[in-house]
């Protein structure tokens, strides 16, 4: 049974880091050490908790031996661990490319505790098999993603601070009352007692409360029409927190919309699925047309989250093996891709002095490689194959039109050219051509070889996934074949 | 009984709806707030309300009375009222930080985040770092 502990990791690492680094404030070189040796430590963790996950083992425990479902209980299933890896992931690689002068963060006492308490938060989420301890963790993060937006105290901060403030406190309230509603209508809170209860639910009595959970769910994972805490604020941050709020806090919401409707309420009626489905066309067509507006960096990517959460929800309204697969699929390919961008623009940034593309150019002649490595994560976005994202959209598409749903696959492709188009404004713009100061130079000093480790690592990794696809690709069907089983 | 936390619940939310929707800064952190304070009512409601008796199991009994209180929505709504109070506590700092950095109370106005569009409805150029040059596509175009 001892092995079970290991389930508690991915919340349990990142907190006794938190406190540590919290402790150290005084001391910034020890701090930033222990940041970096926790992460790696809560990487290392969860690639135990994977290995147990991929020998197909659930790791559980109950919090006090209270045993389900009257304790608060932890599960990892491969869903759940491989989520809370890669999560550990880029919570490494944010905090190492925080030591480039990459548009870092500006070093103060409270930013490794908030960053810690963040993954703590996003690894509690992913491990839970509790409803209400759900709530509790996305609140967790809620309140340490505050703290990293307000960091910078500046008005625009502020600003983007109150923003994100009122539209995702509104947004957690709305899942605290659904939690309410449901704990009312069956008397549980814990996944499996829960999927039992569904399981019996013929008359679809519960049906509107998971839609209400659902509902909040969406608000948090920033879909159509309820996304614009999103664009308000990201932007804002310094580029190694952007990066990772962009890999992981929509991503916890398009989990638990997965895990609710894909895993606990799995016979809800199918026209949630269907309508789901048709938001997820609308939060890709909206997010897309978004970015194509703009000429900062930071905001054309951060359209293009929303424009990629619609692909993962719409994997979740096909409501089939094949969809949650491709959806699960697009979820990892894009935590991975959309991290490098906003960290590759961030270099960009450093070199140009600009992240608004009417003020860059010229980085083609004078850092040809940069290019390249920009070329890899936004072509696999697009979805070019034989990159990652091209396998991910060709199983979403694929499994769209088996399903009849033309409108669905041609609106996914539609996204997918549009992609393309803001990929190829980055390109144009920054790389190839002339930079619009004529007297622009690169800059004299610059501290980018983690910078350049962090993203060269992660577009490696991109094609990797993409060329050694099958590993991958059974392991997310073998996720999905366990989340579809039957409680035990 | 039930009806009447109902009805409090429906006016709580609406009070708080009609407080964020407003202009002023300090009344829409009270009114999210305030639908906080309503989830919470919400959530002790999906218990049971009503009964007098105790969640205490008598002695010699190994279960409790039928119609006895529900302790768990008492213990969850606990920590709901924890975390809504601190994050209230941080939304009434970052309303004075606001104001006093701003000089603003007005939301409406507040658009350092997000600046409306130029006259040509280009998204303008926001970029702090760097010294306010004329932007030379638009001088190019002659706009």
């Amino acid at each position: 049974m001892s092995e079970n502990i290991w389930v508690a990791a991915p919340a349990l690492v990142p907190l006794g880091i938190a406190l540590l680094t919290g402790l150290l404030s005084g001391q910034p070189r020890w701090q930033a050490a222990v940041s970096l040796a926790g992460a790696f430590a809560l990487l290392a963790s969860t690639l135990v908790l994977l290995a147990y996950a991929e020998a197909g083992i659930i790791l559980r425990m109950s919090f006090g031996d209270w045993e389900a479902p009257f304790g608060i209980e932890f599960a990892a299933d491969r869903l759940g661990a491989s989520m809370a890896a890669i999560a550990a992931l880029m919570g490494l690689a944010a905090l190492l490319f925080q030591l480039s002068d990459a548009d870092a963060a500006s070093v103060s006492p409270t930013l490794h505790p908030l960053v810690h308490l963040l993954l703590a938060g996003v690894g509690g989420a992913f491990m839970t098999a509790d409803l209400f301890n759900l709530y509790v963790w996305f609140e967790l993060m809620l309140i340490s993603a505050l703290g990293l937006l307000a960091y910078g105290a500046r008005p625009r901060h502020l600003d983007a601070t109150l923003k994100y403030f009122v539209l995702s406190t509104l947004g957690t309230l709305f899942m605290l009352v659904s939690i309410a509603s449901v704990y009312g209508a069956t008397g549980h809170l814990n996944f499996s007692a829960l999927e039992q209860v569904g399981l019996q639910d013929e008359a679809g009595r519960l049906t509107p409360f998971i839609v209400a959970l659902v509902l909040a769910f969406l608000i948090k994972a920033g879909a159509f029409p309820v996304f614009a805490w999103l664009p308000a604020a990201y932007h804002t941050l310094p580029a190694p927190l952007l990066a990772l709020f962009a890999a992981l806090l929509t991503k916890v919401g398009v989990y638990a919309v997965l895990r609710v409707l894909g895993d606990v309420f799995s016979t809800t009626p199918a026209i949630v699925y269907e309508v789901l489905g048709w938001v997820a066309v609308a939060t890709m067509i909206t997010g897309v047309l978004g970015a194509a507006y703009h000429w900062d960096m930071r905001r054309i990517l951060a359209f293009h989250i929303i424009s990629q959460i619609g692909y993962m929800l719409l994997g979740i309204g096909l409501a089939s093996q094949q969809g949650y697969v491709g959806s699960i699929f697009m979820i990892i390919h894009n935590i991975v891709v959309k991290t490098n961008l906003f960290l590759i623009a961030a270099i960009a940034y450093r070199l140009t002095g600009s992240y608004d593309l009417r003020r860059c150019g010229g980085l083609y002649k004078v850092r040809p490689w940069l290019g390249v490595l920009f070329l890899v994560p936004a072509l696999s976005l697009v979805g070019i194959p034989p990159l990652s994202g091209f396998w991910a959209k060709f199983i979403l598409v694929t499994e769209s039109v088996v399903q009849g749903q033309f409108v669905w696959a041609a609106a996914a492709l539609l996204t997918g050219f549009l992609t393309l188009y803001s990929m190829m404004k980055i390109w144009l713009e920054a790389f190839w051509k002339k930079h619009p100061d004529s007297h622009w130079t690169l800059p004299d000093k610059t501290r980018l070889a983690p910078a350049y480790a962090v993203t060269i690592t992660l577009a490696v990794l991109t094609v990797v996934i993409g060329i050694a696809l099958e590993p991958l690709l059974q392991f997310t069907q073998h996720a999905v074949g366990q989340m579809m089983e039957a409680p035990p | 009984m039930i009806w009447v936390l109902a009805i409090a619940i429906g006016a709580m939310v609406a009070a708080g709806v009609y407080l964020v929707l407003g202009r002023d800064l300090l009344r829409v952190v009270i009114g999210v707030s305030l639908i906080g304070a309503a989830a919470n009512l919400s959530f002790f409601v999906a218990g049971r309300v009503g009964t007098m008796i105790p969640p205490v199991v008598p002695l010699g009994e190994t279960l409790l009375a039928p119609d006895a209180a529900n302790p768990l929505p008492q213990a969850l709504v606990l920590t709901a009222i924890v975390i809504g109070m601190a994050l209230t506590f941080f939304s009434l700092v970052l309303v004075l930080a606001i104001s006093q950095e701003t000089g603003n109370n007005d939301i409406e106005k507040l658009r350092e985040a997000e600046p409306p569009p130029a006259a040509n409805g280009q998204p303008v150029l926001e970029d702090a770092t760097i010294s306010e040059q004329p932007d030379p596509r638009a001088l190019e175009e002659g706009r």
